[in-house]
């Protein structure tokens, strides 16, 4: 009890006793700081979502998981929006105060964090399209295929051993639609989230039988284990009284499993861990090495492919404002400004997303695309402000010894605006190789993202922060040496 | 007769928005000859250059050399320009050499990339010509590291290495020293020995005078008063050539 309750009960000794219960019920009630749970309203139904008739309000089944137990520990709950992915290391963080919205039980989350028992048990399933679903029935008839999932999920690490091509999303909604563009050849989730997206798309299939099985858990911060414990105790006499069942039949959940996995929980006592995967933090930094080698790979490749994409249209860009009549002006200088005035990020989602009722983009190329066309704009205003600053004296000089406009800009003109557009050309590249991260929203893996999976499955951003870090300084470095030593060399005496 | 003019102005105008620039110029150049333009700063005589080697338009008026013809109006077609450009070259007065390229390089890219000389014959002649001029050892030089002199001995070779019959220099002097001056007249007259008609722009009477075959006197876009250097400089009868020669660049 705090001060102030107890000179509420103090006060109350004074008066009459059934004024005296109301007041402190009241008065504890105003004074207790709501409970304070994150989640992801992006999920959406029926985990999480907002009230289609009332967009301030949430509704879905963790919703009400999370009323039921704020009330159960006398609280009111308020909701803080958090990204899927971020959950674990927000409540650790202290955001808020538990975390809930489809939160896996995950034997790296036990050893990070404090974990509740669980309070639904789900599947993992396979969803393939319907034309396919006597070819791909079982994970053995997907190797060498592309599946696709959400990343830091069960399914995640299920499909990660597995001799296929793993393709990762940040949503749930694009992995069902790829699957339908053909872009995957299966998508391993929930069977909540599988239900869900069938009755969106169709020609879809889930396949019966399920891959693997999970739970869904409440996550606390580690020094957490005493309201962890009685979130334990509000869970368990959910289960009991019914009041789980009832919301699970509301959201159209409640299946043959739950009854066998309230039994097993209520009776267990403790919270189901599996101790499968006990691993030391050592060897699942050491793991993940390669890995991170390989996205490094992806993030130079796919950096110098899309550089060069850029200096090329660049240079025509630029030589098209130089040279071209008015009508060619307007139209790239139109291009420049619409690229340069929208993320890429959108130009992104648009390339890969939303031209994909026209045209199917690989991912790989629609990322070296977006980016090359994206920096393409920035290079030309560097490559026109340097064709600009070359003196008129030397093209005069260059006109007058016969060469025509064409052999002008090709050994005079260009030449030199090359050596001033340089400085300025190797900071963009160092740019775009950051901004290269960015590409992970069409799914494509590379460094960043990388890094993202690692921390999330090992839940920790240390480790992996440091060497993503390091990797980048390790591609970029060089780089600012090489543009230093070549403006150098054109500017030292060659006598 | 005809044929010994290389060069022929005829009545050339040319304005800039309301300003006369240039008001009915007319003047010749025999072949082997080295004509001074002189003339206060603003008298017309580097645009007279850059009319003549067609790096502006000009109103009215023709410009005939060596058989082509330049006409008023926009600047001419390609293979009219093609064709001047064979039998013009130019010495700009801040010499324009190409920064990125070595002095060697400079020199040669016209002959490989214009008349498409082999790259051993453009070489064989650039140093021929730097030779000449005194600045062979130069060679592996970037421009920036010329002084004035090299630099426009350089850009003299680079100009002479497409051997064009009609040589433009704006403004030789400008920046030399006198003893830099003497030399440089002694290159000309070599230049026109050779057969080769020099036009250069000039305020120096001292050097008009020792090494120009003629001079012609502009003043305020009007040729006033043409001749032998001995006549125009020692006799002057026009204002403007009495006022040029009050201001005299050096004794």
């Amino acid at each position: 009890m705090n001060d102030e309750q107890k000179s509420v009960t103090f006060i109350v000794h004074r008066s009459s006793f059934i004024v005296l219960l109301a007041i402190t019920a009241s008065a504890v009630r105003a004074e207790m700081p709501p409970l304070r749970w994150g989640g992801d309203a992006e999920g959406g139904a029926p985990f999480v979502e907002a009230d289609p008739r009332d967009p301030s309000k949430l509704r879905g089944f963790d919703v009400e998981v999370a009323e039921k137990i704020a009330r159960g520990l006398g609280r009111q709950p308020e909701f803080v929006q958090v990204a899927f992915n971020e959950i674990d290391q927000s409540v650790e963080r202290g955001d808020f105060d538990m975390g809930m919205s489809g939160v896996e039980d995950t034997p790296a989350r036990r050893a990070q964090h404090a974990v509740t028992i669980p309070y639904y048990e789900f599947h993992e399933v396979l969803t393939v399209r319907a034309e396919d679903r006597h070819r791909y029935r079982t994970m053995a008839d997907l190797r060498g295929r592309r599946v696709g999932t959400l990343i830091g999920t069960i399914a995640y690490d299920s499909l990660k051993s597995q001799p296929l091509t793993v393709i990762t999303y940040e949503d749930d909604v694009h992995p069902y639609s790829d699957l339908r563009q053909g872009r995957v050849d299966a998508v391993l989730l929930d069977n909540i989230i599988a239900a869900r997206r069938l009755r969106a798309i169709s020609g879809l299939y889930v396949q019966p039988q399920p891959v693997t099985t999970g739970r869904y858990v409440v996550v606390l911060a580690r020094k957490n284990t005493a309201r962890r414990d009685q979130i334990d105790n509000v869970l368990k006499a959910g289960m009991r009284d019914g009041t789980l069942e009832r919301i699970y039949r509301k959201w159209g959940i409640w299946d043959q499993y739950q009854p066998a996995f309230f039994q097993r929980v209520l009776t267990s006592g403790q919270s189901e861990t599996r101790n499968e995967e006990r691993r030391t933090k050592n060897d699942v930094v050491l793991a993940y090495i390669p890995a991170l080698l390989r996205a490094s790979v992806i993030t130079i490749v796919l950096s110098c492919a899309s550089m060069a994409l850029a200096i090329v249209i660049g240079i025509l860009i630029a030589s098209g404002r130089v040279y071209g009549n008015v009508f060619l002006r307007s139209i790239l200088t139109t291009y420049v400004e619409v690229i340069r005035g929208t993320p890429v990020l959108l130009q992104l989602f648009v390339l890969y997303y939303g031209l994909s009722e026209f045209i199917l983009l690989p991912a790989f190329l629609a990322a070296l695309l977006g980016l090359g066309l994206n920096y393409a704009a920035y290079e030309s205003e560097i490559y026109r402000g340097a064709l600009e600053a070359v003196p008129r004296g030397q093209l005069e000089a260059a006109r007058t010894l016969g060469f025509t406009e064409t052999q002008v800009l090709r050994l005079v003109r260009g030449p030199q605006a090359f050596r001033l557009a340089l400085a300025p050309m190797t900071n963009d590249f160092v740019a775009l190789l950051k901004d290269s991260s960015l590409v992970s929203v069409i799914t494509v893996v590379e460094l960043t993202k990388q890094t993202q999976i690692f921390a999330t499955n090992i839940g920790s951003w240390v480790v992996p922060g440091a060497m993503c870090a390091m990797l980048y300084l390790i591609l970029s470095l060089p780089l600012s040496r090489l543009a230093g030593k070549l403006e150098a060399r054109w500017k030292a005496p060659t006598s | 007769m005809e044929s010994a003019d290389l060069l022929t102005i005829e009545s050339l105008r040319l304005s800039r928005g309301t300003r006369e620039i240039l008001r009915g110029i007319s003047m010749r150049a025999r072949r082997g000859e080295l004509v001074a333009l002189m003339g206060l700063s603003g008298g017309g005589k580097t645009t007279v250059l850059r009319c003549i080697i067609a790096l502006e338009p000009f109103d009215a008026g023709t410009i005939s050399i060596d058989g082509v013809t330049l006409h008023a109006g926009a600047l001419p077609a390609r293979s009219v320009m093609r064709a001047l450009r064979r039998r013009v070259g130019m010495v700009f007065q801040l010499h324009y050499l190409f920064e990125h390229l070595t002095v060697m390089h400079n020199v040669t890219l016209a002959p490989t990339h214009v008349t498409n000389a082999s790259r051993t014959d453009a070489e064989r002649r650039a140093v021929e010509l730097l030779d000449s001029l005194g600045v062979a050892h130069r060679r592996n030089a970037l421009p920036r590291e010329l002084s004035g002199g090299e630099a426009q001995r350089v850009a003299i070779a680079r100009a002479m290495a497409m051997d064009p019959p009609l040589l433009l220099m704006d403004e030789p002097t400008a920046s030399l020293d006198p003893a830099r001056r003497g030399e440089l007249g002694e290159t000309l007259r070599k230049l026109t020995a050779g057969g080769r008609t020099l036009v250069i722009t000039t305020h120096d009477d001292d050097f008009a005078r020792d090494f120009a075959d003629r001079v012609v006197i502009l003043a305020e876009g009007e040729a006033v008063e043409e001749g032998t250097a001995g006549e125009v400089l020692s006799n002057p009868r026009h204002p403007a050539t009495r006022a040029l020669l009050a201001h005299p660049v050096s004794s």
